[in-house]
């Protein structure tokens, strides 16, 4: 069995954690630089805010009651870390996927007490670090997400769900979803697969395979085997292009040689950047992870991953690669066997609905030497005034706004001078 | 533009950070060294603070309800989250507009915060919107200010 561990609202549950005014109130998070909604709580969803909405275009009534904040990654990426240490108290196979979701692998524990288990899991991820998760149980990824689904949306589950692959109940769940919300099908394969006449996730299901890939694509193909209940798509395919970008791969052997790493992610960060242009996005951050092979227990285990916040939206390979390359310094210990490597783009938005911003028109070597002296200009301001005292692409008609809402919280966790305050 | 770029913390953990004098595992063949058994570890504070990294906080007290126990202004309480509170233990709690600390314990057979400083009054739990956060295992107060970070 696989469960797919999912943190619900990850960040603004992280920014609740360390300060209890924010429960109850429709919180948004913002991106660092350009004021995109990047994450919202269950409040701000239901006043109808959607993902990646420029903050201007918030309307003026529903913005007075909402508290927007500016992304905290120091916070996010060691509360997810915190996370994430749980989960491989309670089993050494962990992937993470994404800052807020991991699978956990279940071989060899009995099939029946896993409920039980992913509660405990559940509790414990809730007691240690506050955060509230959602865990969903199937046989494969594909299945397991769609549980996950449910046991977010139905709050009779507890937060934990179970798709037995040939239940009943995963018949329902698998008829009413339409091919479109399946993971990883994107939008130009939902077209195609409604010209055979399948428009259910059932009716995918119950397709036979090889008519799928011949009309498709193999990935399509394994998506009716993982409908059906095989674990057979490996993580990187499960990407959902408009979220984020993943790219990664076991070594042949495994290797400690930090020129064999470094290689390794600077071909995948650039890989991630093509992907990133090809599909006109930018990312926001870029998270960079290496481990060693869970199962080789008779080695030194390493499994690790730091998140590094880029300064602005980018889909430029060399900044890209070069956040990744730092990342990548900061995790790599001597004395490990690493098995794989990887760089995943986060916090994607679409480049047409990024607002204004310097680098938007191709330049010329005039505006490149203006660009450069104004970056020196914001970096020394930025060193000697304190990070984001001035930054790109804020929008200007809202400049009252910005000064009351986009702001950074506290680095609770990672700062000596930012730590929480009990006021006694 | 790599001023920009600030690595904000990992997204993963392995184990406590600690220090090793020698590494024994190089030594793979031959005659063992005699002095391998007398390597010792140097001392790490926070191996011996911290038994549960991933479920422990640091967090900053202000303000004086709680001198009568020794916790002063300014002073880092080290909070776990993962140990069940027992009465008499010193709590975080998360309450309306922030979080505080103070120890729990009873009055009249009722659960109580209750401040160390005879100026504050206790606070009962009952029929109060209060939520525990963590347990403070220690407080570590500052003898010679400026000596440390």
């Amino acid at each position: 069995m696989i469960a797919l561990a999912d943190c619900n609202n990850f960040y603004v549950s992280c920014e609740r954690v360390f300060d209890p005014r924010l429960r109850g109130q429709a919180v948004g998070v913002l991106s660092n630089n350009d004021g995109c909604i990047v994450a919202r709580a269950q409040e701000l969803q239901a006043m109808g805010v959607a993902m990646g909405a420029p903050a201007h275009e918030i309307p003026p009534a529903i913005r007075r009651q909402c508290i927007l904040l500016s992304s905290n990654y120091a916070l996010y990426g060691d509360m997810s870390r915190r996370v994430t240490a749980v989960y491989r108290q309670h089993t050494p196979h962990v992937e993470v996927y994404s800052i807020d979701e991991s699978f956990l692998g279940w071989h060899g524990f009995a099939p029946s007490t896993l409920e039980d288990r992913c509660q405990v899991v559940r509790h414990q991820v809730h007691r240690d670090t506050g955060i509230p998760i959602s865990i969903g149980l199937s046989t494969s990824k594909v299945l397991s997400k769609l549980a996950n689904h449910l046991a977010k949306r139905e709050p009779a589950y507890e937060g934990v769900a179970t798709l037995p692959p040939d239940s009943a109940i995963t018949r329902r769940v698998l008829e009413q979803l339409p091919v479109t919300e399946i993971w990883g099908v994107a939008d130009r394969m939902a077209l195609r697969l409604l010209e055979l006449g399948i428009e259910t996730a059932w009716e995918l299901r119950e397709a036979d395979p090889k008519r799928i890939r011949g009309h498709t694509s193999v990935v399509m193909e394994r998506i009716v085997w993982e409908l059906r209940g095989q674990d057979c798509i490996p993580l990187d395919d499960m990407t959902q292009p408009k979220k984020q970008i993943m790219t990664s791969r076991s070594f042949g052997r495994l290797t400690n040689d930090l020129a064999d790493l470094r290689e390794a992610v600077r071909t995948h960060a650039s890989r991630g950047a093509e992907k990133l242009r090809r599909q006109a996005s930018l990312c926001r951050a870029v998270m960079v992870f290496v481990r060693t092979n869970p199962f080789r227990q008779d080695l030194r285990q390493h499994s690790e991953s730091v998140v590094v916040a880029l300064p602005r939206a980018t889909d430029d390979s060399r900044e890209i690669v070069r956040a990744a390359a730092r990342g990548l310094e900061a995790l790599w210990r001597k004395g490990f066997r690493y098995q794989k490597a990887g760089v995943m783009l986060m916090d994607l938005c679409d480049r047409a609905a990024e607002q204004l911003d310097l680098m938007a028109e191709p330049e010329d070597d005039a505006q490149r030497q203006r660009r450069e002296r104004l970056m020196a200009t914001m970096d020394k301001l930025n060193r000697e005034h304190g990070r984001g005292t001035v930054s790109l692409g804020l929008n200007r008609q809202g400049g009252a706004w910005q000064l009351r809402c986009a702001h950074r919280t506290p680095r609770y966790t990672t700062r000596w001078d930012e730590l929480p305050i009990a006021w006694m | 533009m790599s001023l920009y770029l600030e690595i904000l913390g990992r997204a993963d953990e392995t184990a406590v950070p600690m220090r090793l004098p020698l590494a024994g595992d190089q030594v793979r063949a031959g005659f063992p060294s005699p002095a391998d058994d007398y390597l010792e570890q140097e001392l790490d504070l926070v191996e011996l603070l911290v038994p549960h990294p991933h479920s422990t906080y640091y967090v900053r007290a202000r303000g004086d309800s709680m001198t009568g126990i020794g916790i002063y202004d300014g002073d880092l309480l080290i909070v776990d989250r993962s140990l069940e509170p027992r009465p008499g233990n010193v709590l975080i709690v998360s309450v309306d507009n922030g979080i505080t600390c103070k120890r729990l314990g009873e009055i009249g057979g009722r659960p109580h915060l209750l401040a160390a400083n005879d100026a504050y009054r206790p606070i009962p739990l009952i029929g109060c919107d209060v939520e525990v956060w963590g347990v403070v295992t220690h407080n570590v107060h500052a003898l010679a200010p400026g000596v440390g970070r």
